[in-house]
């Protein structure tokens, strides 16, 4: 009994903190590494449209987008016009060079990864489908044929 | 001699160490985008090969038609409609409840042709998508429910391969016109 009661008067013994930069290190590289920095900057606004039966994308490093919709800014549409337009990585495009885009894509993987690639369309709802079906059949050339069209999870527009 | 030596060197202060982690670790949690991309998932058909024989023939019972022309409007089996009533269409088209003639056979032999015209726009395109795998996942659903008593998500992969046997999903689609001519 006295002897718990002599550690008592002590005072309060303050805490080590000394092991507070570790752990807080610890969540920092945690979010270091989960962070994924966008590395191609939006030049078309896209509002992709709403659906109901969505899936979420694993594996976020098979992924590749193209990109589909007017010219974001008016200094880009001053220019480009507002037609719809194709992004690929940092640069519009054209549909013929989706095939370069889908081998340097196939290049910087894993041959065991390539049948697991897909393409996520990133398509603006105003935006005609003969655009998107010159996509599609380009990547149907190319045998790349898991896609997903991007949308955002919400009831549809119409009644 | 090396402890006093041990004993001269200043200690460097770090108490704001963890200050300088916690500025890093706010900074990185905020500029952490965890935007998981979702959206429907499909497959694409393979390019048809050269030497490839015509597919075979459908039959036209066993065939569901969908068709959307330049100016977003919806004709079902030869009848205009609104997409509201594509999912109720279509689930009776797969499992064909009252056994009728010019409805397919069984829900394997079930194809649905879409068909777009190059000027449909995107929106009117994904809903008319969401709308035919929500009726065959709301078909599916009903299946396991029957079945096992359970989602079809729930089920484990022997049952939901099982029920995706007797509904797959069969999504046909036909090269698009180009009647609109305002691509």
């Amino acid at each position: 009994m006295s002897k718990f009661k002599k550690k008592k008067a002590g005072g309060t013994p303050g805490i080590n903190t000394a092991s507070l930069p570790d752990i807080v290190f610890m969540l920092l590289f945690f979010f270091m590494v989960t962070t994924t920095i966008r590395d191609a900057s939006l030049k078309v606004k896209i509002v992709t449209p709403n659906a109901t039966e969505i899936q979420k994308l694993e594996k976020k490093s098979l992924v590749s987008y193209i990109y589909v919709g007017p010219p974001s800014t008016p200094a880009l549409r001053s220019v480009f016009g507002t037609e719809p337009r194709i992004q690929l990585n940092d640069t519009y495009a054209t549909v013929d060079e989706i095939a370069e885009f889908i081998e340097k894509e196939r290049q910087s993987r894993d041959e065991a990864e390539i049948p697991y690639l897909t393409t996520s369309l990133k398509i603006d709802k105003d935006t005609r489908m003969g655009i998107v079906t010159d996509i599609k059949q380009e990547l149907r050339k190319l045998n790349a044929l898991k896609i997903n069209y991007s949308t955002k999870k919400g009831g549809t527009a119409s009644k | 001699m090396s402890k006093k030596k041990h004993r001269s060197l200043p200690e460097i202060n770090a108490g704001s160490m963890a200050d300088i982690a916690f500025l890093l670790l706010i900074f990185f949690i905020v500029a952490t985008t965890m935007d998981t991309d979702s959206g429907i998932l499909t497959k694409l058909p393979p390019m048809p090969e050269e030497d490839q024989e015509p597919p075979p023939d459908i039959n036209q019972r066993n065939v569901l038609e969908v068709l959307v022309n330049a100016s977003d409007q919806l004709l079902v089996e030869g009848e205009w409609t609104d997409v509201s009533n594509l999912r109720t269409l279509t689930k009776e088209f797969i499992v064909n409840p009252a056994k009728r003639e010019d409805l397919p056979e069984s829900p394997t032999k079930a194809v649905v042709s879409l068909q777009n015209d190059r000027g449909t726009s995107y929106d009117m395109y994904i809903q008319v998508q969401n709308e035919l795998k929500a009726a065959y996942n709301e078909v599916r659903n009903e299946e396991s429910q029957n079945k096992y008593g359970k989602l079809f998500e729930e089920l484990t992969s022997d049952q939901r391969k099982e029920v995706q046997n007797t509904y797959p999903i069969k999504i046909s689609e036909a090269e698009p016109k180009d009647i609109g001519g305002n691509n």
